[in-house]
């Protein structure tokens, strides 16, 4: 109990200023102190009395002093982010502003697993623990007691993929470095570039264990930059959003021309590219304020502000492409080729083509089926034979 | 609180781009001089339009890691930061002297002190120096020694070329090497010619670029005539023309990188304590043990998309 007692030391420093956090209240007048917890109530009480109460509510100190002086950061996101992750309430979260995006968990609702929503310091002391779970994109969080015994208040926390949430922590690769985050965020499991960091291809295979909270919030940032930043924003509702045309005609350089792609485009890429199969951010941005989208932004966990790196060079090249006139071409294909130019095209859309079996020749887009239309239809320089028709 | 952000260009087609980033930033994380130290870029995440508000720093230190003063460093990145007061005309340059500029950001109301970019540094030309001991293995090097500072050179920005010669010229005044010569891959006087622009029989070529790519690994290799064929790599020293050409790699990927990095935040007047020093000594450490000498054929292609 030596850390709990220098928990209790400290507070009793700051009690005659008043301490009002997370359902424990300490207020002097006259040297008699008042001390309110959810659960119980004393006044009229000398420093000897206090202490001896303040013993009794020794979950509401320990909590008190891994917030208020472990953690620290008042009014930070990383803070904000902390609290989420063991279910305390969200002072920050103003309930008038807050989105009614899937982090809105500040009002006391239960959430889909059917757990309450924020949790009393009593209750979230009897889960952590057990461990209390929490889902951030393709991550799963977990916030422990250190001492699980005889609980001292600090927590650690442990980081793995959703995918890996039952396997034997044995079988994981484990770290306790932030950065190497940065490492497993940049290749998926076939080892290919993972420019777009919210794209749901993380790889699982890991784990970081025993992290405090400002490790784990860092590791976080690693896997998903700025997430917790514009999480909290979206909390507080004051999340920013930069709509596609103000983010277009701001571009210089090359980039310049993309404020010239046509509405309709812009549908069509976003369709593309902010999806849910494609990114784990929910699109809020839209044409422009007061002209929505059709395209549905997604239900991803993280908001997103404005079209990013990717879509702004994927609709420079597009920009460019919807720049050139369209032409009536005819060329010779069965209905069955017709077909499968579909199937192709689907299935390269859908990231589909490793799924094909080698010798599927039912599917449009089995290899052996593309080779044989490349064959059959192309001419010798490699190109469809179609002729322009419109000159 | 202060922060410091490097800000890197990044890419979406190759990982390695940010590789020097990331190294640096570790290297100024270690020293324990910022209380936080964050990577951001122009193509990969955070992406210079987020990072500022992901600091909980009220002081916020921001240096380019760019070679050039230009387009990125000028436009690019304090239109992204949302530095809505920044003019160009705030850094008082000639285009090699851009030191720093007191803005706010606008989403978050913090103290930004936007930093002229590492490439023209004064310091920069140390570490121009150490990489052609790292490449020769010898603290020493200089005396029968050619020296070639190498840059893209470009049509749209004058500035550019700028940077390449004016360390060439702080060398060149060091008399430390017999010959130094600025050169370009785009504009005269060309890299394809390193040997005619030398007497020397040896010729240390110091690319003046952030990050190893397509143009350091690939293209400048093979216009030097060091390999005919950038993937079967080429050797340090290589044999052309009867002279032989050191050829270090990128320059930004220097361990001595991080100093111009910290230099140019306390320029800015960041509070770095004695950082500097740790981080000399640990370049210093790497230099002797030579571990980043030697080419790295295929190291990563395409930087430039």
């Amino acid at each position: 109990m030596t850390v709990a007692t220098d928990d209790l030391e400290t507070l009793l420093e700051r009690a005659s200023a008043g301490v009002a956090f997370d359902g424990l209240r300490v207020a002097e007048t006259d040297g008699e102190y008042v001390l309110e917890t959810a659960e119980n109530e004393w006044a009229g009480l000398d420093e000897t009395e206090l202490r001896r109460a303040l013993e009794s509510a020794e979950e509401y100190v320990t909590n008190w002093y891994y917030w208020q002086e472990t953690v620290g950061g008042e009014g930070t996101a990383r803070r904000a982010f902390l609290r989420w992750c063991e279910r305390a309430p969200l002072v920050d979260a103003d309930p008038d502003d807050a989105t009614t995006g899937p982090w809105s968990d500040g009002g006391g609702d239960d959430d889909a697993t059917g757990r309450p929503a924020t949790l009393g310091v009593t209750e979230r002391y009897d889960a952590l623990r057990g461990g209390i779970d929490r889902e951030w994109g393709q991550l799963s969080i977990t916030v422990r007691f250190v001492d699980i015994d005889d609980p001292d208040g600090e927590r650690v926390y442990d980081l793995w993929h959703v995918d890996d949430a039952d396997s034997d922590i044995s079988d994981l690769e484990i770290y306790d470095d932030p950065r190497d985050a940065r490492e497993l965020a940049t290749y998926d499991e076939d080892g290919r570039y993972r420019p777009l960091k919210t794209a749901p291809t993380l790889p699982g295979g890991w784990a970081f264990t025993g992290l405090s909270g400002d490790e784990l919030v860092e590791t976080v940032e690693f896997f998903y930059p700025a997430t917790v930043a514009n999480w909290h924003r979206e909390l507080r509702g004051n999340l920013d959003v930069d709509h596609w045309l103000e983010t277009a005609e701001r571009q210089t350089g090359i980039y310049d021309v993309i404020d010239e792609l046509p509405r309709e485009a812009v549908e069509w890429m976003a369709e593309a590219c902010c999806v849910d199969s494609q990114c784990l951010r929910r699109r809020e941005w839209q044409y422009e304020d007061g002209d929505d989208l059709d395209v549905d932004g997604g239900d991803g966990p993280f908001p997103c502000r404005e079209p990013c790196s990717l879509v702004i060079a994927a609709a420079r090249k597009w920009a460019i492409l919807e720049s050139e006139d369209e032409h009536t071409y005819e060329l010779e294909l069965t209905t069955s080729e017709l077909n499968q130019l579909e199937e192709l095209i689907d299935a390269v859309a859908e990231d589909r083509t490793d799924e094909i079996r080698e010798a599927d020749v039912n599917d449009g887009a089995n290899r052996y089926r593309a080779r044989y239309l490349r064959a059959k239809r192309f001419d010798d320089e490699g190109d469809l034979e179609a002729t322009r028709v419109d000159d | 609180m202060q922060a410091l952000v490097i800000a890197a260009h990044g890419s979406h087609l190759n990982p390695d781009a940010s590789d020097p980033t990331y190294a640096h930033a570790d290297t100024i994380r270690e020293t324990g001089a910022f209380d936080e130290v964050r990577e951001a870029f122009w193509k990969e995440e955070p992406h210079f339009r987020e990072v500022i508000r992901t600091l909980e720093s009220d002081e916020v230190f921001v240096v380019p890691l760019f070679i050039s003063e230009g387009y990125f460093t000028e436009q690019v990145i304090p239109r992204e930061l949302r530095l809505d007061d920044w003019d160009p005309d705030q850094w008082e340059s000639d285009g090699t002297s851009a030191s720093q500029a007191t803005l706010e950001a606008e989403d978050v109301g913090k103290t930004i002190h936007y930093c002229g970019p590492v490439g023209t540094h004064d310091a920069m030309t140390d570490v121009i120096v150490q990489r052609a001991e790292t490449a020769t293995e010898d603290p020493d090097v200089g005396e029968g020694f050619g020296l070639s500072v190498v840059g893209h050179g470009t049509d749209r920005n004058e500035n550019s070329a700028k940077a390449i010669e004016y360390h060439s010229d702080r060398i060149a005044e060091r008399d430390r090497f017999d010959e130094v010569k600025a050169l370009f891959m785009d504009e005269e006087p060309e890299v394809d010619d390193v040997t005619d622009y030398f007497e020397s029989d040896d010729i240390v070529v110091v690319p003046l670029f952030i990050a190893d790519g397509y143009h350091t690994q690939e293209d400048i290799p093979e216009d030097m005539g060091l390999t005919d064929d950038y993937r079967l790599g080429w050797d340090v020293p290589a044999e052309v023309d009867g002279h032989r050409i050191w050829y270090t790699g990128a320059v930004g990927t220097e361990d001595l990188m991080a100093d111009v990095v910290l230099e140019r935040a306390a320029d800015a007047g960041a509070d770095i304590g004695d950082a500097r020093d740790a981080v000399r000594e640990l370049a210093a450490s790497v230099a002797e043990t030579g571990a980043d000498a030697g080419p790295e054929p295929g190291a990563g292609a395409g930087a430039g998309d």
